[in-house]
Order: C-alpha cells, then structure tokens, then sequence
C-alpha cells in the first residue's frame, strides 16, 4: 500500500516537473524543475530496488552535471521570450518527430506489453547487494566495453580541453612553488640607521 | 494500522536524531566563541546562564524574533525555499549513520554512497539563495562556494573510495566492524593519507575556516546569505553546523572506528572500559573533530580562491588516486594487520 503510495508520488512528480520544465518561462527555474525530475526519478528506480543507479543518479547528474548547468545559466541572462521566438516556425517538425517518438512510446507500452505482470519487481531479500552484483557483471563480462568507455571519455575530456584552451598568451601566471618556497629574508632585510644628530 | 504505527515509529525514531543534533548545533556554536575566546586568552560570552550556558537559546530568540527581510526583484519563492534546501540534505544525512551497533534508523547497503548523495545536493541550496537574492555580493558568493563544493567532493569521493575498497562495503555498520580488533586496525593508519584529504575536504565541503571563500567578509560582505535575516539566516547557521557534525561523524565512523572502543584488544584496560557504552565513544570522536574544526578556524588565516582550488585539484586529487592503488595492492595481496583477516 504504501509502496503505492510512494511510487505514485514519485512518478506525479517527475511527470508534472518534467512538464515545468519545458512551460516554465525562466530558464533557471526550468533547470531547477529538472533537478526534481531526477530525484524523483532516482526515487522510483529506488523503489526497484536499483539503489546503486538511484543513488549514482543523484550524485552525477543532480550533484554534479545540473550544478555546473545552474552556474552557466545563472551566469547568463537569458530572456525567456527570445527563447521561444521560433515557435510556430519549428512547430511542423516538432509534431513529425513527436508523432513518431509517440509511437514508439506505444508500441513499448501497449496494454499487451505493460503492466504489473510484465513489470514487476522481483522482491529480493534484505541481503540482496545490487552494488557487488553490478560491479561483478561489470568487471568481469562486460570488462572490455568498460574499459572502451573509460577510455571514451578521458578522449572527451582531452579534446574538449585542447578545443577550449587557448595557450598562455600574455598570461601572467603565477609559479606556485616560487610562492611556496619564498622565505622572508628574500623579501624583508633589517637596516641599522643611524640615529640623527641633535641640531 | 501496522503501517501507520510503523510510519509513527519511524517519526519518533528521526525526532530521537534530529533533536539531539539541533540541541548539539545550538552548543556547538557556543564551544566555538568559548574555544575561540580562550585561545585569544579573552573569556567569552559569560553572561546569559550561568558561564553563558544559556547563551544559544537567547541567540535563536533573537534571530526568530527579527524580520524576515525578502529583498525587492528577489525571486520570492526560491529566496524562502533556499534555507530549506540547504538544511534538509544535512539533517537527511543522519539516517544512515549508525551511533553504535545496530542503533540506526536505516541500515542500508549504499550507506556511503548515500551521504555522498547527501553532502552532494547541499550545494543547491546555496547556488539558489545566492541567485535569489538578486545580489552581486551574494551571486558571487553562491558561485564560490559551488565551485569549492564541486571541487572538494571529487577529493571527499576518492578518499570514500578508499576507504570502501579496505572494508569491501558500503554499509557503514560493516566499515565500523571491519576496524574491529584493536586501535591499530582502525583506517585512520593503513589510509592516514586519505584520512587527511578526507578532513582538509570535509573542512572545504563545509566552507569553514580555512576555505571560507563563502562567506569572506572582507571580500565580498558574507556571501551567498548576505541578504538573509531572522530565520532564514537561523536555518543557513543550523545547516552548516549540522554539516560540521556530520563530516565529523562520518570521520570518525571511517577512519576511528566509530563507536568501537578505544582500548579494544588491550588485556587489562579493556575490562575496565568495557561498560562504556559504544555511543560514548562515538560521541567524543565526533568531539574531537568538532574541536578541530574550531582550532582550525582560530589558528589559519583564509585561503586565497585560486589555492584552494589548486589544492583541491592538483594537491589532494591526485594523492588519493595514488593512495587508492596503494590501497588496492594492500587489500589484493593481503597485507597485514589490516587486510589479511578472513571475510575481508
């Protein structure tokens, strides 16, 4: 019963965000309500008992990835009106890729193929450990494309850093082990004076 | 009706949590000015109470009774919700730290990753109160501290890491059992490394002194709440000393061995301490990172922005990728007395 509960809670909400998400008129609030899309989402693979891709769901991508999206869009000042100044001009095309994105949609969930008795959680025991069971399909039968992705996205972060990083033209830059290692007799030395005759 | 009365126990349960953290953030507050007021040898507040004991509660009264001031062309609502979303992450966080054996209100597999999580989305909180307020001061402040929290959590993560791969879990009771046998086993000595990058991060996760690029008054006025008053200002204070509780809780819980007893494993002494309740222990482990946090703050002056982020990035984060092989060796070839007991 309250697993019910629960789960319908979770998915009102990821619906009725991910809906704010595209009405909403200010771009932060819209990157705020996608935030709550992914809790609420994470909360319903929870409630599967995938608590590892839940948790990892929140950490990456409400922890790290929708942070540095605030920051850019908090940083720039975005009108919400310019934004959707294309509307009726893109709408035709929007419709066709809807129309067959809906589809596919219900083919997938058709009355035939949905449902409790197709979808229903197999209830493990306490004991069940989801992180050990995925690590060892991870590293053992799937070890190569792992690694392949690893290796992916160490290339992703390459060339987005050579694509942005401009060399240090005129660049003042500080050497932080001369910094480090400066003592105070390179920088203060005591003088002696003499003191002033009396006139 | 068992559901209700298993939700009602479940309540009673997170009031026996919270209102003893709440009760611990109020004194903490005042063992700081105290602490503090020794160190620069004055005597501190002294006089509401008797030894200004009282001193806490005459602080909230004040702060509640004062005016909530929402700034003009502030985003109201999320300028109201941003106290809440910094404060309920680090009050969420205790439901899975265990205060001794089996006292816990959630024993979970991903306890680790959990807190993780947790520590992770308090960061929200400020990017939203420091936007909301439609501030410079506070938008700046707000971005500094993102930029920090971000950074030192990638650190925090590794040294997580470390840790999970020595006691080959992630539930924090099994880590905490894994230290068992003697003071010698706790992870504070194969993973001292980790243990310091650990501490210096959980110091930068939750802007204190040293990193308190946040709020540095002599840079840009207090930061991301420069425009909170009354009782948003009360909450953005509960929050981040509870989160100083927290990283202090979960410090001792992965490197001291948590509730486990000091003299553990010492043939006479530990007859003589064994009626002293885990949570005893627990407790002042928590208290001597909570004086450290203190001592720190009385000791170092602020960081400048761009080394706290070279210490994030190019200090600590490559220590802890060093150290998580070292671990890995460790663990895969047994080395003792840490690695080589049975089950590990």
């Amino acid at each position: 019963m309250i697993q019910q509960f629960i789960f319908y809670l979770f998915s009102a909400m990821a619906i009725a965000t991910a809906a704010m998400v595209i009405i909403s008129k200010s771009p932060v609030r819209a990157a705020l309500f996608l935030v709550v899309t992914f809790i609420a989402s994470a909360g319903l693979w929870i409630l599967l008992q995938a608590e590892f891709l839940g948790l990892v769901l929140i950490l990456v991508y409400v922890g790290a990835v929708m942070t540095l999206f605030l920051f850019v869009v908090m940083m720039l000042d975005m009108d919400g009106i310019e934004l959707r100044s294309g509307f009726v001009q893109y709408l035709p095309f929007a419709l066709i890729v809807l129309s067959v994105m809906l589809a596919f949609i219900i083919l997938a969930v058709w009355h035939t193929s949905f449902g409790l008795g197709h979808a229903n959680p197999s209830k493990e025991t306490a004991a069940y450990n989801n992180i050990a069971l995925l690590g060892s399909v991870l590293y053992t039968q799937y070890a190569y494309p792992f690694v392949l992705a690893g290796a992916l996205l160490l290339l992703a972060i390459i060339a987005a850093i050579s694509l942005t990083f401009r060399g240090t033209r005129n660049a003042k830059k500080q050497r932080v082990e001369w910094q480090v290692s400066v003592r105070a007799q390179d920088r203060l030395y005591k003088t002696s004076m003499k003191n002033e005759k009396r006139l | 009706m068992d559901t209700i009365m298993n939700l009602l126990w479940i309540a009673l349960k997170i009031l026996a949590i919270v209102l003893p953290l709440t009760i611990s953030v109020a004194y903490l507050t005042l063992a700081e000015r105290k602490v503090i007021a020794y160190m620069h040898s004055r005597i501190g507040p002294n006089r509401v109470g008797f030894l200004g004991l009282l001193q806490p509660f005459a602080d909230v009264l004040k702060l509640l009774l004062k005016e909530m001031v929402i700034p003009s062309q502030s985003n109201r609502y999320l300028f109201l919700a941003a106290p809440v979303l910094v404060l309920a992450p680090a009050l969420a966080a205790w439901a899975v730290i265990p205060f001794s054996k089996g006292l816990v209100l959630a024993n979970i597999n991903a306890g680790l990753l959990y807190i993780f999580m947790m520590s992770s989305l308090s960061v929200y909180g400020v990017l939203i109160a420091g936007w909301a307020s439609n501030s410079k001061y506070a938008m700046l402040g707000a971005l500094r501290a993102a930029a920090q929290t971000v950074s030192y959590e990638i650190a925090m993560g590794f040294a997580f890491v470390g840790v999970l791969l020595a006691a080959g879990s992630m539930n924090l009771q099994t880590i905490v059992l894994a230290q068992s046998g003697n003071i010698l086993h706790w992870y504070f000595l194969p993973l001292l490394p980790l243990f310091f990058v650990y501490w210096i991060s959980g110091v930068a996760e939750t802007n204190r002194h040293p990193f308190d690029m946040v709020e540095g008054e002599s840079e840009i006025v207090a930061g991301f709440h420069v425009e909170y008053a009354g009782a948003g200002f009360a909450l953005f204070f509960l929050a981040e000393y509870a989160n100083m509780i927290l990283i202090s809780a979960v410090a001792s819980l992965l490197f001291l061995g948590g509730w486990l007893s000091p003299f553990e494993g010492i043939p006479l002494l530990e007859n003589v301490f064994a009626f002293v309740p885990g949570l005893v222990w627990f407790v002042l482990k928590m208290g001597f990172f909570l004086f450290l946090y203190i001592w720190l703050r009385a000791t170092f002056p602020r960081y400048r922005y761009d080394q706290v982020m070279r210490l994030g990035w190019k200090v600590l984060i490559p220590i802890t990728l060093i150290w998580i092989v070292v671990v890995s060796f460790a663990v895969k070839f047994n080395i003792g007395p840490w690695f080589n007991q049975a089950g590990v």
